[in-house]
């Protein structure tokens, strides 16, 4: 398969692995930020690959598994509310709120409808017109166009029953305040969808104040490997910068059109992350014009107290802190089927990516 | 009522044993032990590329009783039927189902038909049971005795296809491919390597993949399993689209697939067998049975890693990004 079977060539993955052990000395500690770049490490096997002197860890880049618990709540009252339809991505459906998860509310009777893209959620509120569509709208800079154009299309269509619920985030702020926290990272593998979108102007503070190598990568098992050698390279002889590996999509400046859109309907704001708190800038909101399409705005709903699941050790797993074997639950009262914290539902999560690849 | 029935169905399915449209059907079988089994399909949409719901409602029973080594002779079809569904429809599912059990060699000797309030079921339903005779020989093959390390795991041909030809249809993804669903009757494609050739065990691989049916398969027998990546036939439409979905191609359903588990130099000749028959144009030999890591199933990846490959829990969620 073109753009695929090329990249995952075991030779040329072996060959960059011997490049990697001849220049590797230090021991460095590179995190990914990426759901996809913690899924493809594993499942392609590759820290067997990697001297012993380099340590990968996971941060938090999937979008589900950082999507805060006061998030999943409100997702779940508004779904009670009669007459709402609630569109999500699919692996938000079983994440466990405090009390309930959106899955167990499908089955209870609530109209939760799994979508591919935003836009099948306009459909579905023109289908309706006595029906409230709530979209859950998650991910990072990657999805957040994709909403962004929905709202737009919404007014452009005066659909009046579309509204969004957003949990949006960008990402330099947490990497920033990963590092701040003092988070022991030598260098970011950064997420290449992300940055297909932003561009690689995000990273420069990581790399000039704070002296970190970046290496934007790909997602195969070639494209990683090669990142983890840039940055091996960078780290090595001091000359920690802000690299694209992934030449083949992302382009220095992004994408103009997709940061337009963005700009046009959201504004940063605070947010709140699962395990890490509270983030300045970190979130997207809304803008006050596009108001009449932001659920918080339209719909009171009363939330008990957020509770997060004891014994769950997600928010440290998701700051690199821990790895998901370090937790008591995992593989046993934590598992796929009935997960207990979120980093074991989403596919990307890395609790789940740990579960399915442990070999 | 009595119109539906033998406008569509007794059109279509008759039958001497059938056509006496007596309340039960008699049968004849010649043997003192019969296979008996019965599924329900609730699939959606009922039209499918490569079949629809009458179609599937044969294969997957016949292939129930094919892969427990028994040979299927009698159906019995009920349907449930949503009121207000289009008897157009009907006639085509109908015309199909004959036409599956047609080739397959099978008789509908009994059946029912219900149709429900607007609502009280999603268009139609179909329940079939098949009765099948059994060989004494063969009456082991289901259940995964005498295996031992070494024995081979042979598939007759790319997997998911069924599933990813369903979503396709069903989701709205607008993926323009040509992925058909595999659905077929494989009893005669058993038939002619039971003939020849002794099996260990045999399962189709429906609902949860390969890799639910061999996690099964490996837990019973508290042997390992490894599997091959690179011997895993796989349709290039049927990979591209679990690349973009993040989905693994051992967890997606097929209905004209069967796993079997044989001795190593009764594989060889039993995938020789299944090449010449048109069910198994692509079969292949994708693993084996070893004393490594009892209960588990590893797979070797085209890289050279390895991972454990576990049954689908739930049903697969697309990812987000």
């Amino acid at each position: 398969m073109k753009y695929v079977d090329e990249y995952r060539k075991k030779d040329l993955i072996l060959s960059v692995a011997e490049k990697l052990g001849a220049i590797s000395k230090k021991e460095i500690v590179l995190m990914e930020v990426c759901g996809g770049h913690t899924m493809a490490i594993h499942r392609f096997g590759l820290t067997s690959l990697l001297p012993h002197n380099i340590h990968l860890i996971s941060g938090p880049g999937c979008p589900v598994c950082v999507s805060s618990q006061h998030f999943i709540d409100m997702a779940m009252a508004y779904s009670k509310i009669p007459g709402v339809i609630i569109t999500t991505y699919g692996d938000l459906i079983r994440v466990p709120g405090s009390v309930t998860s959106l899955e167990k509310e499908r089955a209870a009777g609530s109209d939760i409808r799994i979508i591919y893209s935003v836009l099948e959620s306009l459909e579905i509120a023109k289908k309706n017109p006595d029906n409230n569509v709530i979209f859950l709208g998650i991910g990072f800079e990657t999805t957040a166009p994709a909403t962004a154009a929905a709202i737009i299309q919404a007014k452009k269509e005066k659909i009046s029953n579309f509204f969004v619920l957003s949990a949006h985030k960008v990402m330099p702020p947490v990497m920033k305040a990963l590092v701040e926290e003092g988070v022991k990272i030598d260098g970011f593998i950064a997420p290449g969808h992300v940055t297909a979108i932003t561009g690689t102007a995000i990273y420069n503070e990581l790399a000039s104040v704070y002296g970190l190598g970046v290496v934007v990568s790909g997602f195969e098992p070639a494209d990683i490997m090669q990142a983890v050698l840039m940055l091996v390279a960078q780290i090595e002889s001091g000359t920690q910068k802000v690299e694209v590996q992934y030449q083949r999509v992302v382009h220095k400046e992004g994408n103009r059109i997709a940061q337009q859109i963005l700009n046009d309907v959201f504004v940063p704001g605070n947010d709140m992350w699962r395990g890490l708190g509270n983030i300045p800038e970190s979130g997207l909101k809304i803008k006050e014009d596009f108001s009449s399409y932001d659920a918080e705005k339209h719909f009171r709903v009363e939330i008990p107290e957020s509770r997060e699941p004891k014994g769950c050790i997600c928010g440290q797993i998701l700051r690199g802190l821990k790895t998901p074997t370090d937790c008591t639950l995992f593989a046993k009262r934590c598992i796929p089927s009935d997960p207990v914290g979120a980093c074991m539902v989403s596919g990307e999560g890395t609790c789940a990516t740990y579960y399915k690849y442990r070999a | 009522m009595h119109e539906l029935i033998s406008n569509v169905f007794i059109k279509y399915f008759t039958n001497s044993i059938l056509d006496e449209q007596t309340d039960s059907a008699i049968l004849k079988v010649d043997s003192s032990e019969i296979a008996f089994t019965t599924d329900s399909f609730v699939i959606d949409p009922l039209f499918f590329p490569g079949g629809n719901i009458g179609k599937l409602a044969v294969c997957g029973t016949v292939n129930d009783l094919a892969v427990s080594g028994a040979e299927p002779l009698y159906l019995s079809v009920s349907f449930i039927i949503e009121e207000g569904f289009p008897i157009k429809d009907l006639e085509v599912i109908a015309a199909s189902l004959a036409e599956e059990a047609n080739k397959a060699g099978v008789l509908i000797v009994t059946g029912d038909t219900k149709v429900v309030n607007k609502g009280k079921c999603d268009k139609l339903f179909i329940n079939t049971a098949g009765i099948g005779r059994i060989r004494k020989e063969n009456r082991s093959i289901s259940k995964a005795v005498n295996i031992t390390a070494g024995d081979v795991i042979i598939i007759n041909g790319t997997i998911g296809d069924h599933g990813m030809a369903v979503m396709n249809a069903r989701e709205s993804f607008n993926f323009k491919t040509t992925i058909e669903s595999d659905c077929a009757s494989l009893n005669q494609l058993i038939a002619e390597v039971l003939e020849k050739h002794p099996v260990k065990f045999m399962r189709d691989p429906t609902r949860g993949g390969v890799a639910t049916v061999l996690n099964e398969l490996a837990e019973k027998t508290d042997l390992g399993i490894v599997i091959s990546e690179s011997d895993l036939p796989v349709n290039i439409g049927v990979k591209a689209m679990c690349e973009v979905l993040g989905f693994d191609p051992l967890h997606i359903a097929n209905e004209g697939k069967v796993l079997i588990v044989a001795e190593e130099k009764e594989g060889m000749k039993i995938l020789e067998v299944l090449k010449s028959n048109i069910f198994g144009k692509r079969s292949a030999v994708i693993g084996r049975v070893v004393n490594d890591h009892p209960g588990k199933v590893v797979l070797m990846n085209e890289t050279g890693g390895r991972r454990i490959v576990d049954s689908l829990t739930g049903d697969q969620l697309p990812r987000i990004c």
